[in-house]
């Protein structure tokens, strides 16, 4: 764990309660993140690991908790979440580009009318953060235009562009073809070693095992398991975690 | 069919009647460019209270869109212009009209702009919150856009019926082409002038009905 004593964790979420109807989703989920780490986050589906990710940037408000980022009171009122959401970037599974807008366009749209950048200045810095994510040449594509993996990158550009302390990753290529990926993933893992703060919610487990700091296994809205990818793939502790590596890796 | 043309198609008595055909046509213009543009704006108003979080607020354009759609446009019309006077506020010929349009013609553009919003995806707003836009950012240049371009074919259709509907203006004595073209009919004895009128008509709205079908056949063709 680097960085495990040098600084308080820029995540620090305790107690997260979060009910949907007569559903309890999360039942007093606790989660840390240290700064430049990147935490994964797997388990069966309805585990509430995407609701969990949500409620760190507040797109859900947990019924019961604490969220704190980068030092800000997410779930206070005094808080202004649209500011508190630019220090907190999220990559969708389905991309939720804009399809009315050029990969440009996608990405400046919030450096202007959130960080009030002139125009000028905004395609700058598009043009940085898609040549960041290997999509420079695609500026002036719509999303319809691209394939999946370059529009999940023109999205993972659209949230960098704001700097951001604290990157979300809900199962980013769930909803790619096999063969793209790669693609996605090495954007992921150059975002990884340029010291971004990540939490990642995936089934990508080969990733996990190569970049991960820490694992956290969640089942039934609890985290039952967090540990080192060796531990966590090699010697689980908990049965449940066992037998969900076990069908993954059957994959 | 000399009597036919006679009855129908006189281009006489067309040329005689075109100086008020022409005034008349002249304001059915006016009135289709006041009541366009307000009836758009009741209806993205009437769009957005429509998808308030406050539930009161979503009760009230409930109501309105209830209310206008079931009341005739004419009778509106007429209870405005002659009705309102007694509770004090005359509002006038165009003013009543103006008001109209806007609460009617705003009722149906905000059930069509409601629609085209629903059809935006939840995941559009939501990535424009995670970047840090604002609810009423994210509906100016993330949602309404799509709405409006998903929609488009029936905003069209609607405008169309709207400019149509305009003829209604003359029980309030404002002399739009339908009324010119009838007073023309009651002096000469004739329909010629009303037969100029369908033309007229026809022309004015012909481009947008073109258009709609063609961005009917797009919406198709990328369905498919």
């Amino acid at each position: 764990m680097r960085n495990a004593h040098s600084s308080p964790p820029i995540v620090q979420a305790h107690g997260l309660w979060k009910r949907f109807g007569a559903l309890t989703v999360l039942k007093g989920v606790d989660l840390e993140v240290a700064e430049k780490q990147l935490v994964f986050i797997i388990g069966p589906s309805g585990s509430g690991k995407s609701t969990l990710l949500r409620c760190l940037n507040r797109l859900e408000t947990p019924d019961d908790g604490a969220i704190t980022i980068d030092g800000i009171n997410l779930l206070s009122p005094k808080t202004d979440i649209n500011k508190a959401r630019q220090r907190i970037g999220m990559v969708f599974q389905s991309f939720n580009l804009y399809p009315h807008m050029t990969a440009r366009q996608n990405v400046t749209l919030a450096l202007r009318k959130v960080l009030g950048r002139g125009k000028e200045e905004a395609d700058i810095a598009a043009r940085h953060a898609l040549d960041r994510v290997g999509l420079g040449e695609r500026m002036d594509h719509f999303p319809a235009q691209l394939s999946g993996g370059q529009q999940q990158r023109v999205a993972i550009a659209r949230a960098i562009a704001l700097e951001p302390r604290v990157m979300l990753f809900d199962e980013p290529t769930s909803a790619l073809d096999p063969e793209l990926v790669g693609g996605v993933l090495s954007v992921m893992r150059e975002l990884r070693e340029s010291g971004m703060t990540m939490v990642v919610v995936s089934h990508e487990m080969a990733f996990a095992r190569a970049a991960a700091d820490t694992v956290i296994f969640m089942a039934d809205g609890e985290k039952l398991e967090e540990g080192p990818p060796a531990q966590i793939f090699e010697q689980p502790q908990h049965e449940r975690t066992r037998s969900f590596i076990r069908q993954i890796d059957r994959h | 069919m000399d009597d036919f043309v006679q009855a129908f198609l006189n281009l006489d008595i067309i040329s005689q009647a075109s100086p008020i055909l022409w005034r008349g046509l002249w304001q059915t213009l006016l009135l289709a460019v006041m009541v366009v543009p307000l009836g758009l704006i009741g209806g993205v108003i009437l769009a957005l209270l429509s998808t308030a979080p406050l539930r009161w607020v979503r009760i009230l354009a409930a109501g309105w869109v209830d209310l206008f759609r079931a009341i005739p446009p004419l009778v509106l019309l007429v209870f405005l212009y002659a009705g309102l006077p007694f509770a004090g506020l005359d509002v006038g010929a165009w003013g009543a009209v103006a008001i109209g349009f806007f609460l009617n013609t705003g009722a149906y553009y905000g059930e069509v702009l409601r629609a085209g919003i629903d059809s935006v995806p939840r995941g559009q707003t939501e990535a424009a919150r995670s970047t840090g836009l604002s609810q009423a950012q994210t509906l100016a240049f993330v949602v309404l856009p799509q709405a409006v371009r998903n929609v488009m074919p029936d905003l069209i259709s609607n405008t169309v019926e709207v400019v149509k509907l305009t003829s209604i203006a003359s029980v309030v004595a404002l002399p739009e082409l339908l009324f010119q073209a009838r007073q023309a009919q009651n002096v000469t004895y004739n329909a010629s002038p009303i037969v100029a009128a369908a033309v007229a008509y026809f022309l004015l709205l012909w481009p947008l009905v073109r258009l709609m079908s063609r961005l009917e056949n797009k919406a198709m063709a990328g369905r498919g």
